[in-house]
Formats: structure tokens, sequence, C-alpha cells
């Protein structure tokens, strides 16, 4: 745990429902600086809802949700600026067909940020280079392999220098053999001490990069534990029959 | 049946002003509907409140009454309300009335091709509303949305052969004009058919083509 | 002055005419539609047959109506065809010859798409049913074609309706003819007549060709899941 920093990004009693249909409820977490969560558990648990509720994409009906003590709930907060610090990559690579790799990159440090063309190319060029495909800037995403894509929308989040990045099964729609090269490109970052919250079903990564692993069973917070001991010795039946699944 | 070729040289000329001027009213109204057509499926999109149902209410009307009413409307009816248009500025608005809509319904067409993923991931990196129209929708709709607009304009320069009706010397009107005046009948049709087929059949096989090459050219993602 | 205007659209038989002015543009667009259904289903069927040749003659005769605006086919069937034959022919005739025979095109190139996104295998799910290639029709592909093409028929109609108001070019005594002569009349006694009277065609057209493209709008989001 690298619970001696502060905390970053704090969940509170979190409930989101769609109609009477409860999806989340009572969710709480602190995410300190730095560390780096997994957010396990069965399909349909809440755990893209959880994401996309940080990340403003979906309304909350209760609770609060604070990043860097600064409640996200307020009727004026500016969810443009927010979402600057919260990077955020989706399962199905979801770069814009229309423009080139690095255009990509560009558009949000450019348009959004306003920042000096020069500098956000350089720093592209430098995380392009990190990811190992410096060399395919100038192409479109259609001349990319899934994996290759992935890299890019992370690159493409990373430009915005976010305090904090969300993953969402960024490897569930990718060939087996790409896997690796994305999950390598979360891993340096994790040991870059960049902040995350990931959600994923590859159990071996969850346990090599997470500080801490959340699972969670039917919209509630059913463990919270350190890797270690959440796969040796799990506390709770649904989390011990939840990774029964993944044994063979 | 022979063809009266000095009566054709002589009337030339005339179908010549007559195409051209066709083809003016047409590009400004096919622009302007364009315009049009933009703002309304913008406000579609946005769901922007009041302007919203003003847009409805201007697509049904548009789209359900026929183009000479729309015009007889505007260049008799108008006149009367103290709002006296000449006849080609009647065209234009007339045009652009009626194709405002068809123009909206492709470009809303081309938005809702977009995928809702797509539409995330832009607002996920911060992108304004306007921003993501901008950036995101409009240029992945406007290759979607392509064939449709060439279509539009493909009717709406179909429609043009009712100008003549409010005066305008279109090809229609000198049509009409030489039949009542020479009885070279086949040979007037003959020219007119012609410079129809001159203006309409190269665009319409460049459309042909066009949609061949955006439905083989997807972005593929 | 404008408001007193309407009191044209009442004035004697004034509406009673327009009435009848509209009743010859409706019989015009539904002998129209009816004739058009039928040969576009006889020409649809047919293009289903495979043959090249059938299929270059009906593409032919669909793009001349689709490139040639419709107007321009009344004038050349009224001025022209009656002239090269020496016949006379009235403009309703002219216009229920053109109207059907674009409409047919349109209908046929409906019926066409319809039969032909049919998945296969039901045709061939028939076959192996024993049914004989007009059981196959009766029971198997028109029933489904039907729904497929129901939409895009009502639309074609509403676009029919509305370019039945072209017909006055041709010296038919439509709506808009009648109104034409109401104005002209009433000019003196009534100078807004205009505004009311093509203000009332505009609202007539609308009143029939709505309800119409709300039907075929409602039957495409019903069928197409
Ligand atoms: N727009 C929506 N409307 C109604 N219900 C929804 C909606 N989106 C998601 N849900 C429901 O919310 C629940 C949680 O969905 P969510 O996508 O968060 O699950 P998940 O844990 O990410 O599952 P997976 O591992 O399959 O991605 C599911 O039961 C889903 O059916
Ligand atoms: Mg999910």
């Amino acid at each position: 745990m690298k619970g001696n920093n502060k905390v970053l990004l704090e969940i509170v009693g979190l409930r989101k429902t769609y109609g009477a249909r409860p999806v989340l409820d009572d969710i709480n977490l602190s995410i300190h600086k730095g560390e780096v969560v997994v957010v396990l558990g069965s399909s349909g648990c809440g755990k893209s809802t959880l994401l996309r509720c940080l990340n403003g994409l979906e309304s909350i009906q209760g609770g609060d949700i604070k990043l860097s003590g600064k409640s996200l709930t307020d009727k004026n907060v500016n969810w443009q600026e927010v979402r600057q610090q919260i990077g955020m990559v989706f399962q199905n690579y979801d770069l814009f067909p229309h423009m080139t790799v690095m255009e990509n990159i560009l558009l949000g440090p450019s348009k959004v940020q306003k920042r000096a063309e020069k500098e956000v190319m350089e720093q592209a060029s430098q995380l392009l280079d990190r990811v190992g495909l410096l060399n395919r800037k100038d192409d479109y995403p259609r001349q990319l392999s899934g994996g290759q894509k992935q890299r890019i929308a992370i690159v493409r989040a990373l430009c915005m220098n976010p305090e904090i990045m969300l993953f969402d099964e960024v490897t569930a729609a990718l060939d087996p053999e790409m896997v690796r090269e994305v999950l390598d490109v979360i891993l340096g970052l994790a040991k870059q001490g960049m902040t995350m919250v990931i959600v994923t079903h590859e159990m071996g990564f969850a346990k090599a990069v997470a500080d801490c692993i959340v699972f969670i069973d039917a919209g509630k917070i059913c463990e919270i534990a350190e890797p270690d001991e959440f796969f040796s010795n799990p506390k709770t039946e649904r989390a011990r029959q939840f990774l029964n699944i993944f044994q063979y | 049946m022979s063809m009266n070729w000095e009566f054709i040289m002589s009337a030339l000329p005339l179908y010549e002003k007559a195409a051209w001027l066709t083809l003016k009213l047409a590009f400004l109204g096919i622009l302007a509907s364009l315009g049009i057509g933009l703002l309304c499926s913008i406000v579609l999109y946005q769901r922007t409140k009041g302007l919203e149902r003003l847009v409805r209410v201007y697509i049904e009307l548009s789209r359900n009454t026929p183009l000479l009413i729309q015009l007889f409307f505007l260049y008799y009816g108008l006149t009367k309300l103290g709002i006296t248009l000449s006849e080609q500025t009647c065209a234009i608005i007339g045009l652009a009335f009626l194709g405002g809509s068809y123009m909206a319904e492709a470009f809303r067409g081309g938005i809702e091709s977009v995928s809702k993923s797509q539409i995330e991931s832009g607002i996920s990196i911060g992108l304004s509303k306007l921003q993501l129209v901008r950036y995101v929708i409009l240029p992945q709709a406007f290759a979607v949305t392509l064939p449709s607009l060439g279509a539009n304009c493909i009717f709406l320069l179909k429609e043009t052969s009712i100008f003549g009706a409010i005066a305008i010397a279109d090809l229609m009107h000198v049509t009409q004009d030489l039949i009542g005046m020479y009885y070279q009948t086949f040979e007037t049709l003959f020219m007119l058919v012609v410079a129809y087929l001159i203006i309409l059949l190269p665009l319409s096989l460049f459309l042909t083509w066009l949609e061949r090459k955006v439905r083989y050219a997807e972005f593929g993602n | 002055m404008l408001s007193s205007g309407i009191n044209v659209l009442f004035e004697g038989s004034n509406m009673q005419r327009l009435l009848g002015g509209l009743l010859i543009t409706a019989q015009i667009a539904f002998i129209s539609i009816i004739i058009s259904s039928l040969l576009g289903i006889v020409v649809g069927l047919m293009m289903t047959l495979k043959s090249r040749v059938l299929q270059f003659v009906f593409r032919f005769y669909l793009e001349a109506f689709r490139i040639i605006p419709i107007l321009v086919w009344l004038f050349f069937v009224y001025f022209g065809v009656t002239n090269m034959l020496d016949i006379h022919l009235d403009g309703e005739i002219v216009a229920v010859v053109v109207f059907s025979l674009w409409g047919a095109a349109e209908m046929g190139d409906i019926v066409r798409g319809a039969l032909e996104s049919l998945p296969k295998h039901q045709m061939e799910s028939g076959k192996a049913l024993g049914l004989s290639f007009w059981q196959l029709y009766r029971f198997v592909l028109i029933p489904q074609a039907v729904r497929r093409m129901l939409p895009g028929a009502i639309n074609l109609s509403t676009r029919m309706v509305k370019t039945t108001s072209l017909v006055v070019m041709i010296g038919v005594i439509d709506v808009v003819k009648v109104g034409q002569q109401i104005i002209e009349r009433s000019i003196i006694d009534f100078p807004a007549a205009s505004f009311w009277i093509y203000g009332l065609i505009f609202i007539l057209y609308f009143i029939i060709c709505y309800p119409l493209s709300i039907l075929s709008k409602k039957m495409e989001m019903k069928w197409e899941s």
C-alpha cells in the first residue's frame, strides 16, 4: 500500500440506479496518489458503470465522488476540466478513425487544453516512443492492429497529463497474442507511479500490477484486500467462487 | 420525322442562357439548403429546447408539401403581406425551404451513424459539446452523408424545373414559349431533354461512383 | 385587410370549387398509384428472374425517370407525343400515363429490393418443402416481401401526391388551377385572395401527405427490428 500518500479520489456511499434497479450500491473507496486499484467481479456486476460514474459519463443517484477533495456532485463542477485530470481508456479502442495517430493524440491537448502544438508534439513523440509506436504516428487507425490501437488510446489519454487513469477491460477485445503488449504498457505506468483504476479479467496481470484489489458483487463492494491475500486466501465465499472460475 | 436543325441552332442561345440561369438558382438554393440542413440537424442533435420543436415543424411542413405550392405562396401570397420578392429570390428561398429539410435528414442520418463509443471517448478527453460536433461527429458523419447529399442535389436540381411557373425564364419556360410561338414542338422538346441530360447525367454518374467509393472506403476501425 | 381576405374562401361556391379541384387531383393521384403498384409488382418480379437483358432494359427505364424531371416528361408527352402521333390527349390522361410509368419504375425497384433482401435460405427451405415456383412466391416470398416494401411504397405515394401539383402546368383544372381562377376573379374584392387560397392549398396538401409519411415512418421503425 502506498497509503501514506494523500487521497486523490474518494468515493463515498456512491449509488447508481437504472430506473428502479440499483446497479451500484453504497460504494466506498479511497484511492491514494500513486496507488493502483484493480476492480474485479463477474460480468454485469457494475465495474464499467463504476468507472463511467467516476468520469461523469453516467449521472449518480446518491453519495459523492471527490477528486483532490473537491466534490464532483457539485452543480458548478466543470466536467470538461475534471475529465482532463481523469484519463479513460475503453474496451473498444475508440480512436477517431478520420484522424492520424498524431492527430488523435493532439486533439485533446491542443483544443481542450490549448497547449502549444510543439510542446505537445514532443511529449506525444516521447510517449509513442515508449510504447514502441513512434514510427506509426502518421498512420490511420485502420492501418493498426487492435493492440497497437489500444496502446495509442493509452497515449492519447496520457498526453492530457491526467492525475489518474481509468482502464476498462482494455484487453478484452484483443487477440491473445496482443494482450501482453498492452498490459506491459500499463505495468510500466504503474512502476512510474501513475494512479490507476483498472478493470480486468486477466488475473495474473491483476496480481502483478495491483496495490489493492476491490472485488464487486451485484453492485456492492464485497471485499477489499491486498492482491496476495485476495488470491491466496479470499475472505468471502463469493470471491472464492469467483476465483474458482478462473482455475482449471 | 426530320429535325429542323436550323431552328435548333437559332434557339440554342436561348437554351444556353436558361440552363445557366437554372444552374445559378439551383447552386444558390442548394448552398442555402445545406446551411439550413446543417443547422437543423445540429439543433435536433443537441436537442436545443424550443428550437427543436420549431425545426421539427419546419421539416414536416417542407417535406409534405409540393415545391410548386411553396413557390406560389411565396411569390403571389406573401406580396399581400407587403413582402415583395423578386422571382429569382423567391425561387432560391423556395428551393432552400424545400431542400433544407432533406439536407437536415441526410445530416441527421450521418450524425446518428457515429457510434456512441466514439462520442464518449471524445467526451472523456474533455471536448465540449461543440468541439465534439466539430472534430468528432461531423467529419465522420460527412463521409456517410455524402451519397445522400448528392442524391438531394440531384433531386433539387430536378425540382428547379418548375421555376418557370413563377415567370423565371428557365428551360421549361423557354420550351413552352417556343412551342407556343413556332410550333416546333419536336425540336424544342428534344433540346429540353438534352439540356437536362447534360446537366443531370454527369452528376448522376458521379454520384453512383461516389456511392460505391464511400461504401468500400469505410474508415474501418 | 389580410384577415378579411379569408372570406374569399367561403365566398359563393369557392370552397366547393376548390374541393372539386382537389378531387381531380386526388383522382389522378389515386389512379396512378394503383396502376403503378400493379405494374411495379410485375416489373419487380421480372427483375428477380436474373435476365441480363431485362435488367438492362429496366435499369434504363428507371434511370430515365430518375434523371429527367417529371415535369419534362409531362411536357414531352403532352406536347410531343400528341404532336408526333397527331392525336389529342387530355392533360388528365397524360398525367396518369406519366405518373404511372414513373411510379411503376420506382415501385418495381422497391419490389425488387424487397425480394432480393429476403434471406436465401427462405427460398431454399421453401424449395426443400417441395413448393412449386408459384407456391414459393405465393406463400413464402410475397408475404415477407410486402412488409419490407410497404414503407417505401407509401413513401413513393406521398411523392406522387406532391407531384400531382404539376398537372396545372399541362392545362388540367386541378385544385391549383381552380385556385388561380378564383384569385383572378376576386382580386378586386379580395386583394389578399392569393395569400389565403395558396395558403389553403398548401395546408390541403400537407393534410394529405403528413399522415402518409408518419405511417411509413412508423412501419419502418416497427419492422426494422
Ligand atoms: N444503459 C443501461 N440501462 C440499463 N441497465 C444498464 C445500462 N448499462 C448497464 N446496465 C446494467 O448495469 C449492470 C452493470 O453493468 P456494467 O456494464 O457496469 O457491468 P460490468 O461489471 O462492466 O460487466 P462486464 O464485465 O460484462 O463488462 C448490468 O446488469 C447491466 O445490465
Ligand atoms: Mg464492463
